[in-house]
């Protein structure tokens, strides 16, 4: 934000305050060969999956050396080397394609889930209702997962749906789970059983994670539609003081992570001012792909993968 | 070699990608058992399986958008269109997610969307339109539109192969009624033009249906010696087959089935002003269908869609220029 008011952020400047745990649990329970379609809110998956701070900041920034070249803006990236593709703004356009990819896996049997994110007020749009139905009827590897941050722009879920759209999954045959979106532990453990239906050939599972927008849609947007009661009522929920409080109990020294934290997030602001903007003369190249370009595997840290699949440690 | 019509050229196309390329399966709508609404696919399940010759829900926006999420894992989708007129419903996907991939991330999209087009045979405003313009308005996509067997069947399978999205319009009134000879086995097709007749008098420039409009409409017009171009590939435009013709001939009549207003011939057109108006001894004439959507009854259709006479007749005043 600082970047941004400084101008070196071009265009506008979206970020996930307050929901950071819906893509960090989430992401921390996908397998390196899975595939992730992630939300312009969702910066943690992209760190979860090995983006190195200072590739996103000068994404941010629109140069070089960010993760699309300059050719895109802030939070739309995906490293197509780490497994993950970008969202393009037409919500929710990616559940069709992480429906598609789910498709790609079932046509060749193998056990690989796809996952993505989308939020409240794209449940509207034509395209949730043909990913979920296309997902039901195929029974497809994939995890939706909905990010009900209580608002669409200005709009509040009231204006959006007169019936919750985790209870629509029901009706296309698969099961919808309400989950603490500002648990990141609790998304893990959500998400976890929802990749072991998908890998189990059980089909797909939307999972709601209830949070809470804690900025405005972007920068410009000082969110004066939003009570201030609930904005301090979703404050005192905040899901990283709550991993904080976590840490603690486990004796971990937070002070010590943070300034770890701070330090690598300064490096990398710098390591991006660094770097050159993009040449305007090469704006026109790569429009058309001269050999197939495709998707590589990413990080999967989380090390219950060879147990939780039955082959040992 | 075989002779086949355009329609069994497209199905012979996408029979011998599939018997060489696991990766390269089908999906539609009614395409299976059915066979497709033309019969396209007809025989394809039994040949190759429910899993590769895919019935989909009703849905476009779903067919493109999960052909795309396919593709980026290094599967070869090959969508039909039950009609061109429905890709409407998926364009977002095509033009918004497919399109421009690669552009955006680097992350290659091997889709070809197959297209069933055009008008002559009472289809109504939703059965018989021409929406290649759309497409070549939208950065990322290839478009092709072959006018004969050979090149539908050559054009298909080097769409197939291609790395990007390939838009590919085949034209429903030539499925059954052009024939041709074949080549057996697999060839690709270049996305240039085509010299349908060699000529030094005029050139007509056309594609898909309306390249055999053209060669009716120009096979004996008092001696004159009239060249006809089949653009085959709308995008990329063969601008230098397009310019070569004019410097030879100097005179141009552009015919679309499609529209008038920013057609694929209005960007002919603007390419010859901008590049061949040294060459011209007459201004560059155009044939189109009307801005108006496509009639059903016989007599409405054919006053808007154009016609052998209607080329001719551009053709005759432009000779006496």
């Amino acid at each position: 934000m600082t970047l941004y008011r400084q101008g070196k952020v071009p265009g506008s400047f979206y970020d996930g305050y307050g929901q950071e745990a819906v893509s960090a649990g989430a992401t921390w329970a996908m397998a390196p060969e899975d595939r992730l379609c992630i939300l312009h809110r969702d910066l943690a998956a992209h760190l979860i999956r090995g983006v190195p701070p200072a590739r996103i900041f000068a994404q941010y920034m629109g140069r070089d050396g960010g993760v699309t070249g300059g050719r895109e803006g802030n939070v739309h990236f995906g490293d197509r080397n780490l497994g993950c593709v970008g969202m393009v703004s037409m919500l929710p356009d990616m559940m069709l394609v992480a429906a598609g990819m789910a498709m790609a896996f079932k046509l060749r049997d193998e056990t690989r889930c796809a996952i993505t994110w989308f939020g409240d007020g794209s449940t509207s749009r034509g395209d949730f209702h043909e990913a979920m139905n296309w997902a039901g009827v195929q029974k497809l590897p994939v995890i939706f997962v909905l990010e009900n941050n209580q608002y669409a722009y200005s709009t509040p879920t009231a204006g959006q749906f007169a019936v919750n759209p985790v209870e629509r999954a029901a009706a296309y045959g698969f099961p919808g789970v309400t989950v603490d979106g500002n648990d990141a532990e609790a998304m893990f453990e959500a998400t976890r059983v929802a990749r072991e239906r998908a890998i189990a050939g059980d089909g797909p599972t939307l999972l709601e994670a209830v949070t809470m927008r804690m900025h405005g849609h972007a920068a410009h947007d000082d969110m004066k539609y939003v009570p201030s009661e609930l904005v301090e009522k979703w404050r005192a929920k905040d899901p990283i003081d709550l991993q904080v409080r976590r840490a603690e109990t486990l004796d971990v020294d937070v002070e010590a992570l943070r300034a770890e934290i701070k330090a690598e997030i300064e490096a990398g602001v710098e390591e991006a001012l660094a770097m050159a903007m993009p040449d305007g003369d090469t704006a026109t190249d790569r429009l058309f792909a001269d050999e197939e370009a495709l998707l590589s595997d990413g990080n999967g840290p989380w090390s219950g993968f060879a147990h939780a699949s039955g082959e040992g440690a | 070699m075989p002779t086949m019509t355009y329609l069994q050229a497209i199905s012979d196309a996408m029979r011998e990608e599939m018997r060489a390329d696991e990766r390269v399966f089908v999906m539609g709508e009614d395409i299976g058992a059915f066979g497709g609404a033309f019969k396209v696919t007809d025989g394809f399940l039994d040949e190759f399986g429910a899993s590769r010759v895919m019935d989909t829900p009703l849905a476009e926006s779903g067919i493109v958008g999960t052909a795309v999420g396919a593709a980026v894992e290094g599967m070869r989708p090959i969508c039909e269109m039950q009609f061109s007129d429905f890709i409407s419903c998926g364009f977002d996907q095509l033009v918004n997610v497919a399109a421009k991939m690669y552009y955006r991330q680097g992350l290659s999209v091997n889709i070809t969307v197959r297209l069933p087009s055009g008008g002559g045979f009472s289809g109504g405003p939703y059965h018989s339109q021409n929406p290649e313009a759309w497409f070549m308005h939208s950065p990322g996509l290839k478009v092709v539109a072959p006018s004969t067997a050979q090149d539908a069947k050559g054009l298909l399978i080097k769409a197939i192969r291609d790395p990007n999205p390939v838009v590919f319009m085949e034209h429903k009134h030539l499925y059954r009624r052009v024939k041709g000879d074949v080549t057996a086995g697999s060839y690709e097709t270049p996305f240039t033009a085509r010299l349908a007749r060699e000529g030094e008098d005029l050139t007509v420039i056309a594609y898909g249906a309306m390249v055999h409009a053209a060669m009716e409409a120009t096979e004996d017009l008092g001696g004159a010696s009239v060249e006809v171009l089949d653009l085959r590939s709308l995008v990329p435009l063969d601008e230098e087959a397009i310019l070569a013709s004019v410097r030879k001939t100097s005179k141009v009549v552009i015919v679309d089935e499609a529209n008038m207003t920013c057609a694929a011939g209005a960007q002919v057109a603007a390419l010859i002003a901008e590049r061949g108006w040294e060459d011209l001894d007459g201004p560059v004439v155009r044939v189109a269908t009307p801005d108006v959507p496509i009639p059903f009854s016989p007599t409405l259709e054919q006053a808007v869609l154009p016609q052998v006479d209607d080329i001719k007749e551009a053709c005759r005043e432009l000779l006496a220029y």
